[in-house]
């Protein structure tokens, strides 16, 4: 028998209270984890450096309402400004599934102002030379099991076509990665020539401006420019970086991802709660053969180390595979929704280091006081209990 | 003649309890040799099991020097009189104290992680004590599993694994019945007189006492000889 030994029987001690312990501890962390990869997706606040640097201008009013195509080149002309493009909201949803982003784009322009969206160049030029063609962030075409050459048709509830159809044809060309894991992750994008001549209203007009700077002002400087160009005129603008853009976006999905987290986070107390009393409750039952051990001669620093690596060992192994299985949760979750996840449901070095802090607050929190208080007792009184 | 291994100079242990001080034994001096199987007896609260706790250093008197083997134990600091307990003192309670969790040779081998014995060797201290005691078939088996003059054995085991020049008994019969008494009396008599171990007992049993060589008797925290001649 070694130290170990004694550690493990002592965690075994009352096997059907450990294994219930050790559930709770599981759903806790299995939940906690889900609840991480939730609140990164609808904080969407883990955007790219590209996101930080790019401009998004929108409509002063309100990001539903359109700006003319005009404003491009005034945008263009501005000093500060190396480039501009623009996109739509289209609103469109793929058979019976949720709606998810597409944007109407001008392929070159866009896609040289986002160098995250990784292309590879066979389908880029395939994509450049049809006009029906349109490319795919990877998690919508995993969802849909879309492949290059497919032709499909999307929905959409904003644009009806000139003959009154609201259903679009689009033929996938490529399907591209997107390094940043941001905004365009989830995105189909197509070519705005084919949208503008086809719809049957709102001829002219886009929804907003991508541009970036060149670097020989302050970013803030140009978003004021932008602005300042339009003011007074009948579609005055709002010019943000598009991280900011993000968050505003994001705060549409901001009460469901707080009404999620609470009740997640409430349940996920409740049963720490739970779990450190019991844990708890089952030291204090050994107050008396802590005597016992002080009596054979071992330590208060011995008992010590040993009852709180049987608290670590009841919650860490546990709780990591329990974390091991929800990242396996979120990671199917976000193969099968990738459209509405386009950002992925992942966890981060964040959600991992205070995962493992709370392991540590569970076991750690409910050992110390009893043994603390156990072992401030003289072997006398410890041997007294019962 | 045999060295003086154990000597308590006006040893006084006191309490506070609430506003009143329970004076529990009063300049208490003792003498005890190497070999020797003394017995400890007196009536309920005379403080038998707090002398005992001083002898083996769970306690520290109020007043007064606890020496054994030439050491004064009083002064110790908590954590070396751990250390000193665990290489000096095997301890057998009333009511065994075995770890329910444990197999009767993981008991007895509980002493034997505070020494640096390889497993091997602990092993082997173990199958020696449990032998001796006359358990070596049930070295698997857990207390519960056990009957109380067995459990008493496995926690007489323990109490010599680890080869200890004294052992305190508090009550080591009061949990068992007269035959079975009688079997743990013999077995720590043998203890005494083939390995030499000197042994202080504690009991209320005049059946007990009469396997010790002498016999001391406390009452109302003063010592005294008993008040006839059991032995």
């Amino acid at each position: 028998m070694n130290r170990f030994t004694l550690i493990w029987r002592n965690l075994w001690r009352k096997p059907i209270r450990t294994v219930f312990t050790m559930l709770a501890v599981l759903v806790v962390f299995f939940l906690f984890t889900l609840l991480e990869g939730l609140r990164i997706a609808f904080s969407l606040s883990d955007v790219g450096p590209a996101a930080q640097e790019r401009l998004l201008t929108s409509h002063k009013v309100s990001l539903i309402m359109m700006l003319p195509i005009a404003y491009e080149s005034r945008i263009a002309r501005l000093p500060g400004v190396e480039a501009v493009s623009h996109g739509t909201w289209f609103g469109a949803r793929y058979q019976d599934n949720p709606e998810f982003a597409q944007y109407p784009v001008e392929a070159e322009q866009y896609l040289a102002l986002n160098p995250e969206i990784k292309l590879d160049e066979g389908q880029k030029q395939a994509w450049l030379g049809n006009r029906m063609g349109a490319i795919v962030g990877r998690p919508v075409a995993n969802q849909y099991g879309w492949q290059l050459g497919d032709r499909v048709p999307l929905r959409s509830s904003i644009w009806t076509r000139n003959n009154g159809s609201d259903v679009w044809e689009f033929d996938i060309e490529g399907i591209f990665d997107d390094t940043d894991a941001g905004m365009n992750a989830g995105v189909v994008l197509f070519h705005y020539d084919y949208f503008d001549e086809a719809r049957a209203f709102g001829k002219g007009t886009i929804g907003w401006y991508v541009s970036k700077g060149n670097g020989s002002m302050p970013i803030e400087d140009v978003m004021a420019s932008i602005d300042a160009e339009f003011e007074n005129s009948p579609a005055e603008t709002k010019t943000n970086t598009e991280a900011a853009f993000a968050q505003e976006y994001a705060q549409q999905f901001g009460n469901i991802g707080l009404i999620v987290t609470l009740i997640l986070s409430a349940v996920v107390f409740m049963i720490l709660l739970v779990t450190g009393h019991t844990m708890a409750q089952s030291v204090r039952e050994r107050i008396h053969e802590m005597g016992v051990l002080k009596t054979l001669g071992f330590t208060s620093g011995s008992i010590f180390r040993l009852t709180v690596l049987e608290g670590l060992l009841l919650v860490l192994p546990v709780g990591i595979l329990a974390m091991l299985l929800g990242w396996g949760a979120l990671t199917l979750v976000a193969g099968t929704m990738g459209a509405m996840f386009p950002a992925g449901l992942q966890i981060g070095a964040f959600s991992i280091t205070l995962g493992l802090a709370l392991m540590l607050a569970i076991s750690l929190g409910s050992v110390l006081p009893p043994v603390i208080l156990a072992l401030r007792l003289d072997i006398v009184a410890l041997l007294r209990t019962t | 003649m045999a060295r003086e291994l154990i000597r308590l100079a006006e040893v006084s242990k006191n309490y506070r309890k609430g506003r009143e001080l329970v004076r529990v034994l009063e300049g208490i001096s003792l003498a005890i040799e190497e070999g020797d199987f003394v017995g400890l007896m007196g009536p309920s609260g005379s403080g038998k099991t707090t002398l005992l706790n001083l002898l083996g250093g769970l306690d520290k008197p109020t007043s007064g020097d606890v020496e054994v083997d030439g050491r004064n134990i009083s002064n110790l600091s908590t954590g070396a009189l751990a250390k000193w307990r665990a290489s000096n003192i095997g301890f057998i309670f009333q009511f065994y104290n075995l770890l329910p969790v444990l197999t009767a040779a993981r008991n007895v081998g509980l002493p034997l992680l505070l020494t640096s014995l390889s497993a091997s060797q602990r092993k082997k201290h173990v199958n020696t004590a449990l032998q001796l005691v006359g358990l070596a078939d049930r070295a698997k088996h857990y207390p519960r599993e056990l009957s109380g003059g067995q459990e008493q054995r496995v926690a007489i085991a323990r109490a010599i694994v680890s080869d200890p020049p004294i052992l305190l008994c508090d009550e080591p019969t009061g949990d068992l019945d007269r035959a079975t008494a009688d079997e743990i009396m013999s077995l720590l008599q043998r203890l005494n007189r083939d390995y030499g171990k000197t042994i202080v007992m504690v009991t209320h049993d005049p059946r007990a006492a009469s396997f010790a060589h002498r016999v001391l008797h406390l009452d109302k925290g003063e010592l005294g000889a008993a008040p006839e001649e059991i032995h």
